[in-house]
């Protein structure tokens, strides 16, 4: 690759939404070609990365010829003709949907789901479906049946999960924006491991119409950018309220409507931080600084910053362990093999039938939640476990609601560190899942929070947690936007890794 | 913490593991239940368990046939049906 063209991959590559909107509206570069460069990179960069499980080239051929054509007669959205790439848990009509399982590794979906239907309506061109932890369970994106994501900033490392395939490709330039699904962090972990912008909305903000149920009170759909200004346009046109969804909020803002067309979110006027003091305790000293340097800078733009208490916050690993795993093991009994997914071909009965076809379809993670929950589930421990799980889950959701009486937003740590390496943490699941105490506790209680980088730890990017009321995301996003205003570490690139 | 049953947890869950399989996830079980178990000791009397974060109601609504569901559509996502019917191994003799 000469040097211009060096320079123009860059470019493009790294271009926020706003300049590659202007420039296909000004017709300087056309969606056809935006998106030829994009599927280029992920070709390039796939057998390193592995960051898809399909790559849809003739449907984003297809769909960047009409975006070019809505431009040229001025009918352009925000995102028209801006390429996207989607996780593999929600249901594309047509393109086959995996959820990173051996189950559904041939299952093409009947129907599209709500979030990638008023996306796709958008105007935006989907590259693909990138890869995931099967079932979204998992926090390093090990545990996809296609195989490991690398993290861009370093191949040696895991980028995260459960969206692990959505954060890497942002981070290493395959696409502006990318959609994820958060239950306990999984949108979260990843942008902090892979130095990106990560939103997990409040839980009924976007839809789970066709977004593959894992844990149905925690799940939900949110979004992947460089920048909280691209994250907020994708954030919207995904967001509403979904009759076809029987937990859709059935509420609007008109905020979210501006930003639907493509006005970025304003400063705010100064707020009220709080950061959790028991969220600090134990930090190991150089994510504290990353903190310390982000509350610093949130000062100096004119917000307060007090410490507030989140008592309860210590068991919300336990109480998202139950109940997910009691949910995930209710919600994935409808594979069985007979209406979709694999089924065993040389079963004799029923019942070997069913096991058999989710013996072979399910990895390790996903038999050990199933049986987890199950466990929890079973007579003699309902009170025990998932009740008592409930009983601290709304202890939990307390703690945030009084600490919200006293500050606007809360400042945490997303992560207990930077990316680990991969198979650093396999052999203990218990360990592993201690990844989430940071945003756990914020996925019980159905808050929305956005991560976003903040620094660096031995080379690597660590991204800082804002936790907002339920449905401020608009909170979240003007504070963002001003804290990118006066920073840059949004703006650090993994190119030198990844292209070595 | 409370015995494991392997065996009975697998019946229910509809899954079979192998004998390695078996003495890894009876490991790890043991592991997260004793995890788990650190709840115990929060104090939860009188709390209301939630199950819902934004304790929604069940949306209701009228009793009238909203949708008509393609079955064709639907069992072309799989080769195991006959005259619209899911085909199983004989369950009934």
């Amino acid at each position: 690759m000469n040097e211009y063209a060096e320079l123009l991959n860059h470019e493009l590559s790294r271009a926020d939404v706003r300049t590659l909107a202007a420039a296909l509206r000004a017709g300087d570069l056309s969606s056809f070609e935006l998106t030829q460069h994009f599927l280029k990179r992920i070709e390039q960069q796939q057998s390193r990365l592995n960051t898809f499980i399909t790559i849809d080239v003739e449907g984003a051929l297809a769909a960047a010829k009409s975006a070019d054509i809505k431009i040229r007669n001025g009918e352009a959205q925000p995102l028209t003709g801006i390429p996207w790439v989607c996780k593999d848990v929600f249901c594309t009509s047509g393109l086959r949907t995996t959820c990173g399982s051996r189950m559904l590794s041939g299952f093409v979906a009947p129907y599209e789901s709500t979030a990638t239907s008023r996306i796709r309506a958008s105007g935006a061109v989907m590259l693909g479906k990138t890869n995931m932890d099967e079932f979204a369970m998992g926090s390093s994106n090990e545990n996809s049946f296609f195989g490991p994501v690398a993290n861009p900033w370093d191949l040696s490392r895991v980028p995260g999960g459960s969206s692990g395939g959505s954060a890497a490709a942002v981070a290493a330039g395959q696409a502006p924006l990318a959609t994820g699904t958060d239950t306990g962090g999984s949108i979260r972990q990843p942008a902090s491991f892979c130095g990106v912008v990560g939103l997990k909305p409040t839980y009924g903000r976007v839809s789970r119409y066709g977004m593959i149920a894992f844990a149905s009170s925690l799940d939900q759909g949110g979004v992947f950018a460089r920048s909280v200004e691209d994250c907020s346009t994708l954030f919207a046109t995904m967001a509403g309220f979904d009759p076809l969804d029987s937990t859709s909020a059935a509420r609007e803002d008109d905020w979210l409507d501006a930003l639907r067309n493509g006005v970025p979110p304003s400063s705010p006027s100064p707020l009220r931080l709080g950061m959790p003091r028991q969220y600090f305790n134990g930090l190991r000293g150089d994510a504290e600084e990353c903190l310390e340097a982000a509350r610093k800078t949130l000062e100096s733009l004119g917000h307060t910053v007090t410490e507030v208490d989140l008592p309860h916050s210590r068991p919300a690993i336990p109480a998202y362990y139950v109940i997910s795993g009691a949910e995930a093991s209710a919600n994935l009994s409808r594979f069985d093999g007979v209406r979709y997914g694999r089924r065993a071909e040389d079963a004799v009965d029923l019942r070997t039938l069913y096991v058999q076809s989710r013996t072979d379809g399910f990895g390790t993670e996903v038999k050990r939640r199933i049986l987890t929950g199950t466990y929890a589930l079973s007579v003699g421990y309902y009170e025990a476990y998932y009740q008592k799980a409930q009983r601290i889950r709304r202890l939990i959701q307390q703690d945030f609601l009084t600490a919200f009486a006293d500050v606007d937003v809360l400042l945490a740590p997303t992560t207990p560190g930077p990316a680990f390496r991969r198979e650093e943490l396999t052999h203990d699941p218990v360990a592993m899942y201690q990844q989430d105490i940071y945003t756990t506790p914020v996925s019980l209680a159905g808050l929305p929070a956005m991560t976003l980088p903040c620094g660096f730890i031995e080379g690597l990017p660590y991204g800082m947690q804002l936790i907002a009321p339920h449905f401020r995301e608009d909170l979240l996003l003007s504070l963002g936007v001003h804290f990118q205003q006066s920073t840059d570490w949004h703006r650090q690139t993994a190119d030198a890794a990844v292209l070595s | 913490m409370s015995s494991i049953n392997i065996d009975h947890l697998c019946a229910l869950a509809a899954l079979k593991l192998t004998a390695a399989e078996r003495e890894l996830v009876q490991g790890d079980l043991a592991n997260i239940i004793n995890m788990i178990d650190s709840m115990q000791a929060v104090t939860t009397d009188g709390v209301v368990p939630m199950a819902n974060p934004l304790d929604m109601q069940q949306r209701l609504r009228a009793d009238k046939i909203i949708e008509q569901v393609d079955r064709a559509a639907l069992q072309q996502i799989t080769t195991h049906t006959h005259d619209g019917y899911y085909v199983v191994p004989r369950f009934v003799e």
